[in-house]
């Protein structure tokens, strides 16, 4: 398949109406914005749904209808917009409806920035809004990734009927790369949405989408059923990858552009006799914890990079159970980890320079 | 003798008994919902979009499709569903809270972007689930727990006239005022209604229906003196009244 | 000679009195000798053969208490 040169945030617009979205709401924020104004035409062009809304509060709620009435549906935002779907992620995620979610993300906290970061990570993987839910959070590195993934978010929503979380940071959405939107991803096996409150009541009977149990054993019964979804999730569709990390002395732990960045550094490392390898979470929810138990014997330290003050530090120390030094290397602001600086870190922690 | 029945309880109504206080004017404005979905063959591809107040589990209570929206956003509920399926009847119905406190912005775009939606906005001038506080459209001097000496204008503001104000924006299609505190005015009420829905039927934009309502209960009245108490005091601050119809040309 | 008769589902009214008020003919009050399943007092009609079946109760009831029949004279069946 030929392969065109797409700006990321375009590509992953495109991706979108590869994947059959019905409609998108959203609201213009920077670095995201090129998403909604192409989808403001394209949409158009293919005859499905476009408003620009008048807030993220708006958008996300729009999106609920939609998502409630059996539409493939799309919302994006960056991290302080996102900050104000959360009231609104978590109904979608309490009424079950399949939604998916972009997180082009930028330094915080509050207004923070306009330029790349990671730091919505605790945001998406601790909830962000209330009540105890999860996204489905999927964090590419590349746009080809990011196309191939977000393709296959809307078959993930609809098989889960939960909100899903493309979590890539502001270089993603800015750089440009050669895609190939109309590769294949995997088909999910979908039930028809018989659930749906479309107003075709002459097809099913009365359908309520709701969020809303007053009886509390209601409540607790419906939560353990939104629970066996997370718990499915855990134990079956993590992802990740693992890069150079047979005989690695080291495992660097970074994923979205930080990671590209750490395959730079490991090849930097390479020519310096450093064996060091790249863990590569995929999923960020559910955090790839496989990943960390097969290990190999020659790894000794994990280095954990991140555009963030260290929100994924958590996850490894509980994927690591213990048994490796953790080590950190961070940058935010809106500031890009240089490979040098990484490789930099990774000497530290060999010399013995570096502190958990 | 034969007989023929002449009012009876609206297939657009389900069984559940109503969760409102005892007469409460909700349950009037809900059959008028009911019937007039019934009346115009709209029922059975209709969506509509509870709130959060004391109507907040209607979703139970009318026989439709029902999805139940977050605290002031039905309206962008109702947008979400309608773009995707414009051929489907959604209103949203809304308290004072609800449509004229957190969610006056979406009610607004929703009207702005002239969106083929219905409100049915009920002002009953306090918040009744959570136990009476001041709403947008407390009168002024009126008590409630948020303003126990009475509404003052200097640190709360004037009460909002909301379709006074949504009449100006030109997206809006038709914005009527009513009441539901006689017959009279019962019938009346529904024929506005019944041209709400008509106007979305053929696809003419956004209307809104703003319901004189009470609230015996935090008012601190019995059933018919608050009615009475929103004939007083409701309606010469809030006019009955069409304020815009734009299927006979701007007024 | 009454034009129509009612029908209440006295397990829905919640006694709120507002169809007591609104009968033309008066004929409508509480019936403080009992309560419904729900604990409430519901309604009743004191002289029947009065009843005009002119739905001004049913109209104004928030419940759906009520079913109005108007009786048809057997010349005018439709």
């Amino acid at each position: 398949m030929s392969k065109v040169l797409m700006k990321g945030n375009e590509a992953m617009a495109l991706a979108a109406i590869k994947a059959g979205c019905d409609a998108f709401y959203g609201y213009p924020i920077t670095p995201q914005n090129e998403l909604p104004e192409y989808l403001s035409k394209h949409m158009r062009i293919h005859g499905r749904a476009f408003v620009q809304s008048e807030s993220e509060v708006a958008a996300i709620n729009m999106v609920y209808g939609a998502a409630g009435a059996g539409a493939r549906v799309l919302t994006s935002s960056s991290s302080p917009g996102i900050a104000l779907k959360q009231e609104g992620i978590t109904y979608i995620a309490g009424a079950e409806l399949p939604a998916v979610i972009i997180n082009v993300m930028r330094g915080g906290p509050g207004l923070g920035g306009i330029q790349p970061s990671q730091a919505d990570y605790n945001q998406i993987t601790r909830g962000g809004g209330n009540g105890d839910y999860s996204l489905y959070a999927l964090a590419p590195e590349s746009l080809q990734e990011t196309v191939d993934l977000i393709k296959e978010s809307f078959e993930i929503a609809d098989y889960f009927r939960n909100p899903v979380m493309i979590a890539v940071d502001g270089l993603i959405g800015q750089m440009m790369e050669p895609v190939d939107v109309d590769k294949e991803v995997k088909k999910w096996d979908l039930k028809p949405k018989t659930w749906a409150a479309d107003g075709n009541r002459k097809d099913h009977p009365k359908n309520i989408i709701n969020s809303l149990y007053l009886d509390p054993q209601d409540l607790e019964n419906h939560n353990i059923k939104l629970q066996k979804k997370y718990t499915e999730m855990k134990e079956n569709h993590q992802r990740y990858e693992l890069i150079n990390m047979e005989n690695a002395e080291i495992a660097i732990v970074a994923y979205g552009s930080v990671a590209r960045i750490a395959r730079t550094a490991i090849e930097i490392l390479a020519e310096k006799g450093i064996n060091a390898g790249i863990i590569r979470p995929i999923t960020i929810f559910p955090f790839p914890e496989k990943a960390f138990k097969e290990l190999p014997s020659s790894v000794e330290n994990l280095l954990v990079a991140e555009m963030s003050m260290g929100q994924m530090l958590q996850d490894v120390k509980l994927a690591n159970e213990c048994r490796l030094p953790i080590h950190f290397y961070g940058r935010v602001g809106g500031i890009v980890p240089e490979a040098e600086e990484i490789a930099q870190k990774v000497i530290d922690i060999i010399g013995g320079q570096s502190h958990e | 003798m034969n007989s023929k029945i002449v009012y009876e309880k609206s297939k657009g109504l389900s069984d559940f008994h109503l969760s409102y206080c005892p007469g409460c004017t909700h349950g009037i404005i809900h059959k008028l919902v009911a019937e007039t979905l019934v009346d115009l063959d709209l029922l059975d591809r209709t969506v509509g979009i509870s709130s959060v107040g004391c109507s907040a589990l209607n979703y139970d209570f009318f026989s439709c499709d029902m999805q139940q929206a977050a605290h002031g956003r039905a309206p962008a509920v109702a947008t979400g569903i309608k773009r995707v399926r414009p051929d489907n009847i959604v209103f949203t119905y809304q308290g004072d809270g609800d449509l004229a406190s957190i969610g006056i912005a979406e009610a607004i775009h929703a009207a702005h972007r002239g969106e083929n939606i219905t409100i049915v906005f009920v002002n009953n001038a306090i918040y009744g689930m959570t136990g009476g506080q001041m709403a947008p459209t407390t009168l002024l001097g009126q008590k409630t727990t948020t303003s126990q000496d009475g509404r003052q204008e200097a640190t709360s503001g004037l009460p909002l006239r909301v379709s006074e104000m949504m009449a100006q924006i030109p997206g809006a299609t038709y914005i009527e005022r009513v009441s539901v505190h006689d017959p009279k005015h019962v019938n009346k009420a529904k024929k506005a209604l019944k041209k709400a829905f008509d106007i979305q039927n053929k696809k003419l934009g956004f209307s809104m229906i703003e319901f004189i309502s009470t609230c015996p209960v935090n008012w601190g009245m019995n059933p018919k003196d608050s009615v009475d108490w929103a004939v007083d005091n409701m309606i010469p601050y809030y006019p009955l009244g069409v304020y815009k119809d734009k299927t006979v040309g701007e007024k | 000679m009454a034009k129509g008769r009612i029908i209440i589902d006295l397990n829905r009214c919640k006694g709120c009195n507002l169809c007591t008020y609104y009968c033309p003919v008066h004929i409508l009050k509480l019936d403080e000798t009992t309560t419904n399943d729900r604990g409430y007092t519901p309604l009743m009609v004191t002289e029947p053969e009065k009843c005009i079946a002119c739905a001004f109760c049913a109209t104004m009831c928030p419940d759906s208490v009520i079913t109005v029949e108007r009786f048809v004279k057997e010349a005018n069946n439709e």
